[in-house]
């Protein structure tokens, strides 16, 4: 555990860089972790976090397979968007945790 | 934090078809993507039947000559059992959000997977690129694949 200061919020981090508490994400603090791993955010980068953190706060398990059908990005988008592992850089930045799935 | 000896490539080579050996293959390839590995599969022998468009959705689990089944080898060998196990196979596979064969390979080309043929397993059975899936990327002899797999952090792994 460690703390990180992003965009003027100090948070709380596991040992790869995941937030542990989501309630101290803001958009900015995603933006600047975004930042760290070499991603511009745009709308669609924003679009694909949003699902991302909805589908966490549901409870559902997270993988590729799944978000390629939810409508909001196909597979091949996603990993231009994310590059260098995309659900694994994708979590990080949305605040949530790295997913356990092998999938 | 650079690891020393960070991988950065995954060939793998899928000899088999029956269903348990196609899904490791696959899930390694796709796990690969998912890290960030750069990963390569080269289909050949049976393996060649998991991207031949005719077959790929009828592939099996063995029930004879495979101890871990639990099943003596006459039962094995019954008309049907291989369906059944195959069956309870896939049911199992879904709940766990494993896709089928025909949507992992979609996946896998999506995901940035490279899939090749074997060239010699193609001429041996008689088959050509139209008998394959459309997201194959090439036909490609043993030397082609070595070639592919040159440089550092790469991995060869044979199924």
């Amino acid at each position: 555990m460690s703390e990180k200061t992003y965009a003027g919020v100090t948070v709380n981090c596991n040992d790869e860089g995941y937030l542990t508490d989501f309630a101290q994400w803001n958009k900015e603090v995603g933006a600047a972790i975004a930042k760290e791993e070499g991603i511009e955010m745009t709308d669609k980068h924003w679009e694909v976090i949003n699902y991302l953190q909805e589908q966490h706060k549901n409870g559902v398990p997270l993988s590729i397979r799944k978000v390629g059908k939810s409508g909001v990005v196909n597979i091949k988008e996603l990993y231009k968007l994310f590059p260098g592992g995309p659900l694994k850089k994708s979590t990080k930045i949305a605040g949530i945790p790295k997913p356990v799935s092998c999938i | 934090m650079k690891k020393s000896g960070e991988i950065k490539k995954m060939m793998l080579i899928l000899s088999k078809a029956t269903l348990d050996n196609v899904y490791a293959c696959f899930i390694l390839a796709n796990g690969a993507r998912m890290e960030g590995i750069e990963s390569e599969i080269f289909f050949t022998f049976f393996g060649l039947e998991a991207i031949q468009k005719e077959k790929l959705d009828h592939l099996h689990v063995a029930t004879v000559g495979n101890p871990a089944m639990h099943m003596p080898t006459l039962l094995g060998g019954l008309p049907g059992m291989e369906a059944v196990a195959t069956k309870m196979m896939k049911s199992k596979m879904e709940k766990l959000d494993i896709p089928p064969v025909g949507e992992f390979l979609e996946i896998l080309s999506a995901s940035g997977t490279k899939i090749w043929a074997c060239k010699l397993a193609m001429d041996m059975f008689d088959l050509t690129e139209k008998d394959l899936i459309d997201d194959l990327d090439g036909v490609l002899t043993v030397g082609g694949f070595y070639d592919r797999a040159e440089g550092e952090g790469t991995h060869v792994i044979f199924i």
